[in-house]
């Protein structure tokens, strides 16, 4: 099989102030070109911290980063100066859930994209604005020669998100990070916005992360799926591995307190307490406290990541069984 | 016979004047409720759905007389608010959850002091409304040993919509109106938050108004669910026949826009296009039939009105099921 374009070995991230924040505590991940990674997690999971490490956009006097971290043979965490520029935007691009945290409010949409094209490309004016209205026409925005010339506040809500698309994919990424860009729209523009991702990896054969706490998001967009708990992946497989057969009790209890098919005012079996806070590295498995069968030796070792066939890997000792 | 209702709103008219042109002048109107009817029984819960700007959060403040209707009335176990029943009584029996936790409580405030405020202020004794505010901290799954002297941020978001439920608790209110309580929730938590919820209502027979955007929540909690589209409702019946047989296609779209939530089948195509229009200039006619995928001439001439279906209280806003509409679908079946 060729290198993998993401390969993330051991990532630890720890935020360093008034109080020490474990916030990444061993992750590795690979990722295929093409390929459609969910990160599935609940509120203070680490998802947005792993991804922004991806694009070293982390405070590097206050985050302390270790582990490796490979993209597209590059090792991340060295880049410096230009190879730093290029990897941001050319190599590895990002999408958020606010699109006025990529587009800035003073400039016209279009002009933006140009100016990211030229920077990357060195290409002429013309050329780059032929490339932004090419990109508008891919995320299906309506009458894109009219709102090329739009700002930002012009545009609806679903309109930013396809113009923030369509200015992350102006060069061609090899790789797409997706920050729960769909969580604060209706459901109604959300799908639009799924299809329309799903449609343009594919075209454009881009690895993509989607991160989100919604596994009904996480269903229409990924191939395979990883959950975080507590700064770690506790379980990850195919799609079809996490909804149809979970085996981590964390995810069980995620899948049943989604509510999808639960019996009408039958009681939920809902996972009770809340995560931990992460002061210190965890020294036993995360969700002992919380966990409906939990052993007496998850409260004090680190449960193995176990293989369960090929593709998969649960972190839990009642794998092994 | 019907009983009365516990709680009936009646064509309920509500417009939002946007200030900021010259001098001050007006421009334009919000037209966030148009002329909305319902009414609740007690004991069951209604279901509000839509997408953002509809007039959810509207009509829930027209129900607990946050804001006063440009229309309509309110009537509260048969008493016409304003003639027979008093706001500050309406207010008394009607409380509120919101979704932001954090802003519906003051920061100076410890819990114990947050929950025993209100009864204080309708005439309990201190040590009484400090002896109520330790037992509802129970009775929402918080040690009061652990919680009555913290303050809002030192609880998490879970805990502090815990203590806005115990909030309006210690008013012994009759409805409460939940608008996106739990929207703010990790799923984990707000599952805790909804078995509260279907807990209390049951032990002291509470009447809920459930606003949330996430249908599968509604379709959890609500006994009947009313469908809003621009102001206005679209669609209103049991649960059962606005998910298994709605009659708008508004509604029908809406629950099609639901991630599908199975690998093998999923979404091939968005079922509506463009973000929700703007209530200041609404679509004359059918609001709807800009975006209706089954619009007809009919449609943008003539505004629906809501027509009755067979089925529980079933009753819907659309030309497809007013007999002699001319709409095209009528006549193939006719
Ligand atoms: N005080 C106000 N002044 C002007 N417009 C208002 C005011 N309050 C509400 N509106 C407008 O009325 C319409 C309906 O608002 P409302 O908050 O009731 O909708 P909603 O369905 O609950 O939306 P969301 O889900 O986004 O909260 C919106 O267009 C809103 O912007
Ligand atoms: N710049 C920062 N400084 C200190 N702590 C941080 C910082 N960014 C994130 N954290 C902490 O790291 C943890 C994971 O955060 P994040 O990845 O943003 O979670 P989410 O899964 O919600 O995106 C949280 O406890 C958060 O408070
Ligand atoms: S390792 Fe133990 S506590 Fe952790 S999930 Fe497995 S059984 Fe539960
Ligand atoms: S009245 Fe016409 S436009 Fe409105 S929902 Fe029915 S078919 Fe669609
Ligand atoms: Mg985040
Ligand atoms: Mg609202």
């Amino acid at each position: 099989m060729s290198a993998p374009l993401l390969d993330m070995e051991n990532l630890t991230v720890r935020f360093h102030g008034e109080r020490t924040v474990h916030a990444v505590n061993g992750v590795s991940l690979t990722l295929q070109s093409g390929e459609t990674l969910g990160i599935l997690g609940e509120s203070g999971s680490g998802k947005s911290v792993t991804l922004k490490t991806l694009l070293r956009l982390l405070p590097e006097n206050r985050a302390e980063i270790g582990g490796t971290l490979r993209v597209d043979g590059h090792d991340v965490l060295a880049l410096q100066g230009r190879a730093l520029a290029d990897h941001r935007g050319r190599t590895v691009s990002m999408v958020f859930q606010d699109p006025m945290l990529a587009l800035d409010p003073v400039y016209r949409i279009g002009d933006q994209i140009a100016e990211t094209v030229m920077r990357h490309e060195g290409c002429s004016r013309s050329e780059a604005m032929a490339r932004a209205l090419d990109m508008f026409k891919n995320v299906q925005m309506p009458s894109p020669e009219r709102r090329l010339r739009a700002y930002p506040h012009e545009m609806s809500g679903g309109m930013r998100q396809r113009a923030m698309i369509a200015l992350a994919l102006a060069c061609r990424p090899k790789l797409l990070l997706a920050d729960e860009p769909t969580t604060a729209l209706d459901a109604t523009v959300q799908i639009q916005i799924l299809l329309l991702l799903r449609d343009l990896q594919r075209q454009f054969g881009m690895g993509m992360i989607f991160v989100t706490h919604d596994i009904g998001v996480v269903v229409e967009v990924s191939d395979r799926v990883a959950v975080m708990y507590a700064g770690e992946i506790i379980e990850t497989g195919t799609v079809h591995d996490i909804i149809r057969d979970a085996r981590h009790p964390y995810t069980k209890g995620l899948l049943a307190a989604n509510l999808h098919g639960a019996v009408k005012g039958a009681r939920l079996n809902a996972i009770s307490g809340a995560p931990p806070s992460l002061e210190r590295k965890p020294n036993a498995c995360s969700f002992a406290p919380r966990c409906p069968v939990a052993r007496e030796t998850c409260a004090s070792e680190l449960p193995p990541n176990v293989a369960v066939g090929t593709q998969r890997q649960v972190r839990c000792v009642l794998a092994q069984e | 016979m019907i009983p009365a209702p516990l709680f009936s709103a009646q064509n309920l008219v509500k417009h939002f004047r946007l200030k900021g042109g010259f001098l001050g002048s007006s421009r334009g109107v919000v037209r966030a409720v148009d002329n909305v009817s319902f009414d609740l029984a007690e004991g069951e819960t209604l279901g509000i759905v839509g997408e953002s700007g509809c007039g959810k959060s509207t009509t829930a403040r027209l129900i607990v007389d946050l804001i006063s209707p440009d229309a309509g009335t309110i009537t509260l176990g048969g008493k016409l608010l304003g003639k027979h029943i008093s706001a500050r009584e309406l207010r008394r029996q009607i409380q509120m959850v919101f979704q932001d936790s954090y802003a519906s409580l003051n920061p100076r405030l410890t819990m114990e002091d947050a929950i025993a405020f209100g009864p204080k202020v309708n005439g309990m004794s201190p040590q009484q409304a400090a002896r109520l505010a330790h037992e509802l901290l129970e009775r929402v799954g918080l040690e009061p040993r652990r919680f009555a002297g913290r303050y809002p941020h030192e609880l998490s978001g879970g805990q502090r919509q815990r203590v806005n439920i115990a909030r309006a608790l210690a008013f012994s209110p009759k409805i409460i109106v939940l608008d996106e309580s739990v929207s703010a929730l990790d799923k984990s938590v707000e599952a805790q938050v909804l078995n509260l919820l279907a807990d209390l209502k049951a032990e002291l027979g509470l009447t809920y108004v459930f606003i949330s955007h996430d249908l599968n929540v509604v379709r959890h909690m609500s006994d009947r669910v009313m469908v809003m589209y621009l102001g206005q409702v679209a669609e209103i019946g049991t649960v059962e026949a606005i998910y298994s047989a709605p009659a708008h296609p508004y509604t029908a779209a809406l629950l099609s826009a639901m991630p599908s939530m199975d690998p093998d089948r999923r979404t091939m195509e968005p079922p509506l296009t463009g973000d929700p229009p703007n209530p200041i200039n609404p679509p004359a006619g059918c609001r709807f039939h800009t975006r209706c995928k089954l619009a007809d001439t009919i449609c943008g001439a003539v505004e629906p009105g809501l027509f009755g279906l067979p089925g529980e209280g079933h009753q819907v806003a659309c030309h497809i099921h007013i007999p002699g509409s001319n709409h095209r679908n009528r006549r193939v079946e006719a």
